[in-house]
């Protein structure tokens, strides 16, 4: 059953990216350049996903577990540090540079872009290289 | 405004992909979350425990296919860039959100609905660094 629900869920989150167009990675460029023909499309995507996550969200709270699990898995960390904001940092630049974000970049295998390829390898080996630094908890 | 309907349409389902992992499975719908976990599993030969996250990825690649295919919507215009903006951009992505501890999805979708403080200052940094990157590609280096 998990499983299954691991696939829908996968489903609606691409079938939403392309939908939306965030698949297309100009979306996503000009909806970054401020200072250009700003494209103000993002905000729409994200304002309706925020639509529906935010209130089940706000509900599962009290509850004391999912359908299918134990726990809520939810992350622990509530510390600000400079891990955080300096990964949000490389992360934006390397969104802003190519357009993709790691869902989008998935999802647009889907059209088989040599490029998008490479963009999910390298993204997936940035993910794996990140282990090399010390965590908080480490250091 | 009509020009935003479909952008609000496909936000509230990847709304709904992160209601029905939390509902079901209590998890977060970070794709770098399950990409990593995923990785990190099948290099340990773990599979069983991960499947429900591979097809999810799987699904990620579905969902576009179904939506060109039955909902007639044109694909978009393939990346603009080099083999090394890709290359560049893809290992920046990758390193900054397992730093950073998430994504647009993790942090801008599901954390912003927990109303985590960290989300909250991880979104708007992400969006501040991709502003910031753009005006200078486009506008100060003219690209």
């Amino acid at each position: 059953m998990k499983n299954l629900v691991g696939l829908f869920a996968g489903i609606l989150f691409g079938a939403g990216l392309a939908l939306s167009g965030m698949t297309g990675t100009q979306k996503v460029i000009g909806f970054l350049d401020l200072f250009g023909a700003w494209d103000i499309t993002l905000m729409f995507v994200m304002g309706g996903g925020l639509l529906v996550s935010f209130p089940v969200y706000q509900y599962m709270k009290n509850k004391p577990r999912p359908v299918f699990d134990e726990d809520l898995h939810l992350p622990s960390k509530t510390i600000i540090d400079k891990r955080l904001i300096g990964g949000a940092i490389l992360f934006g630049i390397g969104w802003a540079l190519y357009g993709y974000c790691q869902g989008s970049a998935i999802s647009s295998l889907a059209y088989g872009d040599m490029n998008s390829i490479i963009f999910v390898v390298t993204m997936t080996a940035g993910m794996l290289l990140s282990k090399l630094l010390p965590t908080a908890d480490k250091a | 405004m009509e020009a935003y309907i479909p952008a609000l349409e496909g936000g509230s389902l990847i709304g709904a992909a992160a209601a029905v992992l939390l509902v079901l499975l209590g998890r977060i719908t970070g794709v770098s979350g399950v990409l990593f976990s995923t990785m990190t599993g099948l290099l340990k030969g773990d599979v069983s425990d991960n499947l429900w996250r591979i097809l999810f990825l799987v699904g990620l690649v579905l969902g576009p296919i179904i939506v060109h295919q039955f909902g007639g919507l044109p694909i978009p215009d393939a990346p603009e860039g080099s083999i090394t903006l890709a290359i560049v951009a893809g290992l920046l992505v990758g390193f900054g959100i397992k730093v950073g501890s998430g994504c647009t999805s993790g942090h801008g979708i599901c954390g912003m609905a927990r109303l985590s403080k960290c989300s909250i200052i991880a979104t708007y940094t992400f969006m501040a660094a991709g502003f910031v990157t753009v005006f200078i590609v486009r506008h100060v280096m003219g690209a």
